[in-house]
């Protein structure tokens, strides 16, 4: 996965989260197989995917929520 | 020190001779303020009958989505000092071996970061320091790093593997629990640590049937020593036995396949019919060995009640040769597990556990997505519906 394409993924997750915020909340698992499918045609595999969620996570773009099950979502001061 | 807070309630659960959780936190108290605010909140919980427990919500350190399970006062104001009352998971040592160094410097983290309390062991196995707030999670979590310990597992995510002491401290062990189980926790720390399952998933290496971490009924993936030649029979040992209990009544009755007797003096075992429970091997020790064949039985499925009522284990691989497939980095093994993960990823529901997942969708569904033929031990019980339709060709 090249650079350019990751940060594509990256943002499409964040603002995924971002439009959905306080409607919905998205399993990782969730935002992995809509990445797969909105990547398919860019040939991005499972583990690329987590590999973007994992950096996302790392800058904290994002945080894991737990509530039953966990989930992603905005940190408390975005 | 005066009390803070009046606990009648919980000073009866003081008394009487055994150790009393009470009196620990009592203990922890002296030295904390917020942990006299949980003897005034326990205390509540006893009088109303419910716990004042708020679960859930975020609490954390950076990178991480699994280690830290949120716990807030439903009374804040009146209990500011367990206002978060946060547990951080450490994943243990495998086998639970620890130094008193180690437990000291512990001991420490706690008492500054949190409110002096440890829980040795949680249900999963991890350990536990108890009533921390997310202020001091990321300082507290630099210092168990310190000491080359790391977070365990919470929330959607493989949870903290673990495993009886095994060949360090057993004779029954039928393979190395302690290894495998560390392997396994060094190889998934993508999954302990950021949580991208639909529930939570829990490995346990028991090195014989008599199972001391309880994997067939707390894990998804159970691992349970057993052996696949005959047992080993010394029978001038059984005839010791004999002299000093009553064999048959104790031993041979209560063996679940009837698969031993005597003819004369000598104990005969039928081997292809034992089911390798150990009870004959307990009450004879030096009598019965496992033969030399050594491995161990994969079930699936176990689970503690939450959604669907308790589940144990179901029979996956009757017999998996550990030692040999050790040797090639467990590659076997991981292949089966990454199927079974991607079954459970592309088929389960939110909060679903692998074993309710298989429920729902059957077994034969479910061998066929990962790859496994079938074997008659899979089979739980016999049919008890006797309207079956048979093909033309004699197949259900």
């Amino acid at each position: 996965m090249t650079d350019e394409t990751k940060k594509k993924v990256e943002d499409k997750i964040v603002g995924l989260v971002k439009e959905y915020a306080g409607k919905k909340r998205f399993k990782p698992i969730d935002i992995v197989k809509e990445m797969e499918k909105e990547f398919a045609s860019e040939g991005l595999t499972k583990d690329d995917i987590k590999g973007a969620l994992k950096e996302i996570m790392d800058d904290e773009k994002l945080v894991y929520g737990y509530a039953g099950g966990s989930f992603l979502t905005l940190p408390e001061n975005k | 020190m005066g009390k803070k807070h009046q606990t009648p309630l919980l000073d009866e659960l003081k008394k009487g001779k055994w150790i009393s959780f009470v009196r620990e936190i009592e203990r922890a108290a002296e030295k904390s303020e917020r942990t006299e605010d949980l003897l005034g909140q326990v205390e509540e919980s006893y009088r109303d009958k419910v716990n004042h427990w708020k679960h859930g919500g975020m609490a954390g350190v950076k990178g991480y989505g699994a280690g830290m399970v949120g716990r807030f006062s439903e009374f804040p104001e009146k209990y500011p000092g367990i206002k978060e009352c946060h547990s951080m998971r450490i994943i243990p040592s495998a086998g639970f071996f620890y130094n008193s160094d180690f437990l000291r410097k512990l001991a420490d983290i706690s008492e500054k970061h949190a409110g002096g309390l440890l829980n040795f062991h949680g249900a999963t196995g991890n350990i536990q320091i108890l009533g921390m707030s997310q202020a001091e999670a990321e300082d507290a979590f630099q210092a168990i790093a310190e000491l080359g310990f790391d977070l365990g597992g919470s929330g959607s995510d493989l949870r903290t593997p673990s495993c009886c002491a095994g060949q360090a401290r057993c004779e029954f062990a039928n393979y190395d629990t302690m290894k495998i189980c560390h392997d396994l926790t060094e190889e998934y720390q993508d999954e302990l640590h950021r949580p991208a399952f639909n529930y939570k998933f829990k490995f346990k290496f028991s090195g014989c049937a008599n199972d001391c971490v309880a994997s067939a009924a707390r894990s998804d993936l159970a691992f349970i020593g057993t052996w696949k030649d005959k047992i080993k029979i010394n029978q001038g040992e059984v005839k010791n036995y004999v002299q000093k209990f009553n064999v048959q009544k104790y031993v041979l009755d209560k063996c679940p396949t009837k698969c031993m007797w005597f003819e004369g003096d000598n104990l005969v075992i039928d081997d292809e019919n034992c089911v390798k429970c150990m009870h004959c091997i307990n009450e004879m020790p030096k009598a019965l060995r496992a033969g030399d064949e050594k491995g161990a039985s994969i079930l699936i499925g176990a689970k503690a009640p939450l959604v669907t009522g308790p589940r144990m284990g179901m029979m996956l691989v009757p017999f998996y040769d550990i030692n040999e497939d050790a040797k090639n980095d467990y590659e076997q093994l991981k292949a089966l597990i990454s199927n079974m993960w991607e079954f459970w990823d592309e088929f389960g529901v939110s909060r679903e556990r692998i074993g309710e997942l298989i429920g729902r969708v059957g077994l034969n569904t479910f061998l066929e997505g990962i790859g496994l033929e079938p074997m008659p031990e899979m089979v739980e019980h016999p049919r008890s519906n006797p309207f079956i339709k048979f093909t033309e060709e004699g197949e259900e």
